[in-house]
């Protein structure tokens, strides 16, 4: 009885979690354009997709804005995370305090105070507004998930190296970043999906001539449920799936 | 300066400019906005005034915080009341076993909360699955209004935020020493009290890393009233959101915006105290 509790309390829980995105999987194959009920296996709004040119717009400039905002990110925050781990200076705690409060502060501020700024510096919101915002947002990820990972190994490691006669960034490129290089590239991806999936944040600092493609899919969502809308989810949900396992199997690697 | 201290400070410069320029300063702009007065043009003047906090304790501003938070603390119990058994049970499933659930929790965590969302509104619609199966299974006649009202909201809410509650859960109660119930019982503990004096204050730190993880994001979530709930339903994100881009009323949107801030800040700050405190009580 009890263990019967038990399973059911997780297989619920899941069902829960999962139940909705295969019903939306489901039904981007449905043929039916205007009812829930099963029309048979079709590929159409698919095929519609590619023909959408505004909406292969919105991706490429989605994936655009994602691949560079990530690259930065992870640049930045991979160079951040390793001198705050290698090295004691004076604004350490400052710099994990604001490390810790950007990922906890709520998007929507994030959102209007970038806005605000924007619009004072006097740039037109698009492409560099929205990569300087993703690029904040996605810093703190990186700087947590690499630190991590420094700091798991051994200093003696360095130590040998600048004994050698390792000059400051050789260190850094031939010995520490090979061997962080995994959590370097997990925070890579997964700041590709969280800038990829980002509604908040971007609808306040893009503008219409620059659209996106988690803006383009609320505006049409607000229209209503069309099995376009599904098979575009359905595309996106794969995406993110994809670097969220391959993030995860680089996450894991250490533990071998 | 040697190549060492030049490396370093690079590697620190970047990161602290970058904060500096896209954190720090619009977060000062946002408490700086909030006290200056209202104007077309240029969407703030001097001189300085409180006038919009004291319009957000008008009844009318007043009811739509409360009711964000009303809505923000009952997504967060719920999030707890469903996260903490199934945390638990997770924690304590097969060590073989765990690194695939875990991974089934940390997938919908990254996946946009749009697209949950979205996929929310094909099971509640009028005419969506749910309804269609009841209908046809005679269960009702009518269809059940599901879509566009409170409760839809609270399933949106909960849906989105339930993996930031179980992840922090989970992260805790998978390092709880066994051995320590194990001694409780053996001391004759019942069942209960195990639960009571062992469990839940070892897990105090993930259950409040969760509720923050949760509370915070559940009052700015604005798509999710704007796709699942009525025309009625607000929370302070839709609230911001609309003094931003539809009445463009800068200073007041920011008075708002500041008190999603000071929440955090206390939120925050309570996270400490308990851990200090946490971990004092763990070391003695």
């Amino acid at each position: 009885m009890k263990r019967w509790i038990k399973i059911s309390w997780v297989s619920v829980v899941f069902a829960f979690l999962y139940g909705p995105l295969l019903v939306l999987m489901v039904f981007s194959f449905n043929q039916a354009r205007y009812t829930t009920a099963w029309q048979g296996f079709s590929l159409e709004w698919y095929q519609r997709l590619l023909g959408n040119q505004q909406l292969l717009d919105a991706f490429f400039n989605s994936l655009t804005v994602a691949f560079f905002s990530s690259l930065v990110a992870t640049f930045m925050g991979t160079l951040g995370a390793f001198v705050v781990a290698w090295y004691r200076f004076a604004g350490r705690k400052l710099f994990f305090g604001l490390v810790y409060s950007v990922m906890m502060s709520p998007d929507i501020v994030m959102g209007i105070s970038l806005l605000m700024l924007f619009i004072m510096a006097g740039l037109t919101p698009g492409f560099f507004t929205l990569l300087a915002a993703h690029i904040t947002f996605c810093l703190p990820f990186v700087i947590v998930l690499v630190h991590a990972r420094i700091s798991g190994f051994d200093p003696a490691v360095v130590d040998a190296a600048r004994d050698l006669g390792a000059r400051e960034h050789e260190v850094f490129f031939r010995i520490i970043l090979p061997m962080i290089l995994p959590a370097v590239l997990a925070g890579w991806l997964l700041s590709f999906t969280l800038s990829l999936d980002d509604v908040i944040i971007s609808f306040f600092v893009t503008g219409p001539g620059f659209e996106i493609l988690p803006l383009k899919i609320y505006s049409m969502v607000k229209l209503g449920v069309t099995p376009e809308v599904n098979a575009l989810c359905t595309v996106l949900f794969i995406l993110t799936l994809a670097a969220v396992l391959a993030a995860h199997v680089l996450i894991k690697e250490k533990k071998k | 300066m040697n190549e060492r201290q030049g490396f370093k400070f690079f590697a620190v410069f970047l990161n602290m400019a970058w904060f500096a320029v896209f954190v720090l300063v619009p977060g000062l702009m946002v408490v700086v906005v909030s006290f200056l007065a209202r104007a077309t043009g240029t969407f703030f003047a001097l001189p300085f005034t409180l006038s919009h906090y004291r319009e957000l304790m008008d009844p009318v501003y007043a009811r739509v915080l409360g009711n964000s938070l009303i809505y923000s603390l009952n997504t967060t119990l719920l999030c707890l009341f469903i996260s903490y058994p199934f945390a638990w049970l997770l924690s304590r499933a097969p060590r073989q076993k765990r690194p695939l659930l875990l991974m089934m929790v940390i997938i919908p965590f990254w996946t946009s909360s749009l697209i949950r969302t979205y996929a929310l509104v094909i099971l509640m619609k009028a005419n969506g699955i749910i309804n269609t199966v009841l209908l046809a299974t005679g269960i009702i006649s009518e269809p059940l209004p599901m879509l566009y009202t409170d409760f839809a909201v609270y399933v949106g809410l909960v849906y989105s935020l339930l993996p930031f509650m179980i992840l922090p859960l989970y992260a805790v109660m998978e390092k709880m020493d066994t051995r320590l119930m194990e001694a409780a019982r053996d001391l004759g503990a019942t069942g209960f009290q195990v639960f009571y004096h062992v469990v839940l204050p070892l897990s105090l730190p993930g259950i409040m890393a969760g509720c923050i993880m949760v509370f915070l994001p559940a009052m700015g979530l604005f798509y999710i009233p704007d796709l699942l709930g009525g025309a009625k339903t607000m929370l302070v994100g839709n609230f911001i959101k609309n003094q931003f881009l539809t009445t463009v009323n800068w200073p007041f949107g920011s008075a708002a915006s500041v008190f999603l801030l000071l929440l955090m800040v206390l939120m925050l700050g309570i996270y400490f105290f308990l851990s200090s405190r946490f971990n004092r009580n763990q070391a003695s």
